[in-house]
């Protein structure tokens, strides 16, 4: 009875999450911004809705065979998630994508800089 | 680290292929045991070369008792992560301050740095944009302190602790 209701809370925790990652895309101003909220909410979004269902089973279905499965995709999840953010935000930049004006502060673009310059005078 | 002999390779391969192969089946049925030692056997013989450098050393005690501790450490960031950017999202005037930082890191092990960029990108306003090296360029949503030092204090600090004993 008890898992039944932790994987309610978690499949439940997991949508609301998926609704702010949406929201995310929608209110924040530039891809780089925007490529924060989608992963981080995203990704743990479907940890919750995965696991959850996971959990769920154990009451519903009658079986423990379930869990160990969604641990699996899970855990995949987690670790090819932020790479593929990571490749996304990375070719944004370097196809010319400018940060929002707001922006305080642009290390890449320092160094990038400086790179080039060394290998002009070489 | 020096590279390990080629049979601790091969070992420690075979011994990860095998515990993901358990959890998939979800099933300790003698005959899906024996397929499944069976095809990590043939699968490790072909990818162990590129799947890791250490070998067995890599099930030292010590760096998977630190790799647990890591998983409640991580989720916990993780959460914190999610209600920091539902209240950057909810909020109405959106008090963002974004921009590029760089940051230095101490570990030297390929793995190592892999781990902490996924790890920085999955946790509070941070997500990693370029590794060269040992810097890594991190685009931080609410910057506090743009210089290398500050910004290396604030976001790789807390994770190194656990990732260098990890991935020594």
């Amino acid at each position: 009875m008890i898992a039944s209701y932790i994987g309610e809370f978690l499949v439940i925790f997991g949508t609301i999450f998926y609704l702010l990652s949406t929201l995310g895309l929608i209110r924040m101003p530039d891809v780089y911004n925007r490529m924060q909220t989608a992963t981080k909410s995203a990704t743990l979004g479907s940890l919750g809705v995965i696991v959850g269902t996971g959990v769920w089973a154990i009451d519903h279905v009658g079986s423990y065979a379930w869990l160990p499965k969604t641990i699996v995709i899970a855990v995949f999840l987690l670790l090819t998630n932020p790479i593929s953010a990571h490749a996304l935000i990375r070719a944004a930049y370097k196809s010319g994508i400018p940060l929002w004006e707001g922006s305080v502060v642009d290390r890449y673009k320092e160094a990038l800089g400086a790179e080039n310059k060394e290998g002009g005078e070489e | 680290m020096g590279e390990a002999s080629r049979i601790s390779r091969y070992l420690y391969t075979v011994i990860v292929l095998f515990v993901i192969w358990i959890f998939l089946t979800s099933s300790l049925d003698i005959q899906e045991l024996e397929i499944g030692l069976v095809l990590s056997l043939i699968v490790g013989a072909l990818t162990y070369s590129i799947f890791t450098e250490s070998g067995l050393a890599n099930l030292h005690p010590k760096r998977v008792a630190y790799a647990i501790a890591y998983v409640p450490y991580f989720l916990w960031a993780m959460l914190m992560a999610n209600l920091d950017v539902a209240y950057r999202v909810l909020h109405p005037k959106r008090p963002i301050n974004p921009g590029i930082v760089e940051c230095k890191t101490v570990l030297d092990n390929d793995l190592g740095k892999l781990a902490l960029a996924n790890s920085i990108t999955l946790t509070p306003g941070t997500i990693t944009l370029d590794v060269k090296g040992d810097r890594y360029f991190i685009h931080w949503i609410d910057v506090k302190d743009a210089s290398v030092e500050g910004a290396s204090e604030n976001i790789t600090k807390p994770f190194e602790k656990f990732l260098k004993v990890i991935f020594p």
